[in-house]
């Protein structure tokens, strides 16, 4: 197989819906893990102290949801992508604590492709990512651009 | 942790840095970003970040873990001097997240946090909105990380 075949360009991408990834496991010992490391609040390593905080019970830290999805998308497309990486996130919402044992499920949909000026062999597509629960409960809605290369650049690059 | 009433627009924190070592960033991207990239530091050295780079969520779960340790810090600090510790809720998300320059293996990057904005809510009256921008900067001084966290802080009066 080629892999210019398998390799997503900036044409392949267009507004509308790109796809549901998952679903992810998520399990008590990897919230443990990322708390203890990145984001080590009681609510996050616990379950006693999690018991009594906002949360109501062990939650992974919002920052350890934000790295599944990207995982998942990189799962889902962007490590097929002729991607050169993301300048930023335009807006991220954490709607709901995830907890041990969720099945996460990803939706993303191209919300705007369009080519750049400042390089342009690249366009940018600003994708909306939600995250959510095995009962359909979106925990978390991200709003982001990646740069990807455009068609001719991605065969020849 | 400070109440509502003690925070002001323009209040900066330094919150310490994070060194960004090569194994460190492979070891986070193979979890999280196997993006090539962030696993091979030729591929690093011929991609637009010039060497083996750290992922963005690396990078910002980096500040989080230093904003968890200064707020640890502040709330043990208040309690030595026998005041009682504010509580924040969680946070509701972020805007303006930007990967201004790359991380790139070796890189210690120091972070800070002001205060931007502070309302009030009017359907949780006990509890005020802060705006935070939260920014890293390399060894050379160079921004290379911007966002404006969102965050829910107890006000005094509730808890009077």
């Amino acid at each position: 197989m080629s892999p210019i075949m398998n390799t997503l360009a900036f044409e392949d991408f267009s507004p509308g819906p790109l796809g549901r990834f998952g679903p992810r496991h998520v399990t008590a010992e990897e919230i443990r893990a990322f708390a203890a490391e990145f984001d080590p609040q009681p609510m996050h390593l616990d379950e006693e102290a999690a018991s009594r905080s906002m949360l109501k019970g062990l939650a992974g830290s919002g920052w350890h949801l934000c790295s599944i999805i990207m995982r998942m998308m990189f799962d889902g497309f962007v490590g097929r992508t002729a991607s050169l990486g993301s300048p930023g996130v335009n807006e991220l919402r954490w709607l709901a604590p995830f907890r041990p044992g969720d099945d996460i499920t990803l939706d993303v949909e191209v919300v705007e492709a369009r080519a750049s000026r400042s390089r342009p062999t690249t366009g940018i597509v600003t994708l909306r990512a939600v995250a959510s629960n095995a009962s359909g409960q979106a925990l978390c809605e991200m709003v982001s651009p990646i740069i990807v290369l455009r068609r001719d650049e991605a065969a020849t690059g | 942790m400070h109440f509502f009433e003690d925070i002001k627009v323009g209040q900066r924190r330094e919150l310490g840095s994070f060194t960004f070592t090569a194994d460190g960033i492979k070891a986070f991207a193979a979890k999280f970003d196997p993006q090539r990239f962030h696993l091979d530091e030729e591929e690093g050295r011929k991609s637009l970040f010039g060497g083996l780079a750290a992922s963005g969520w690396h990078v910002g779960s980096a500040c989080m873990k230093l904003l968890v340790a200064d707020g640890q810090r502040q709330a043990s600090e208040a309690a030595a001097r026998g005041e009682k510790v504010a509580v924040w809720g969680p946070s509701p998300g972020f805007r303006e997240l930007r990967w201004i320059r790359p991380v790139l293996a070796g890189d210690t990057i120091s972070f800070a946090s002001e205060i931007e904005s502070l309302r009030t809510s009017s359907s949780k009256p006990q509890w005020g909105i802060l705006e935070a921008r939260n920014t890293g900067a390399n060894q050379r001084g160079e921004p290379v990380f911007s966002m404006l966290a969102i965050a829910f802080v107890p006000r005094r009066s509730s808890t009077a």
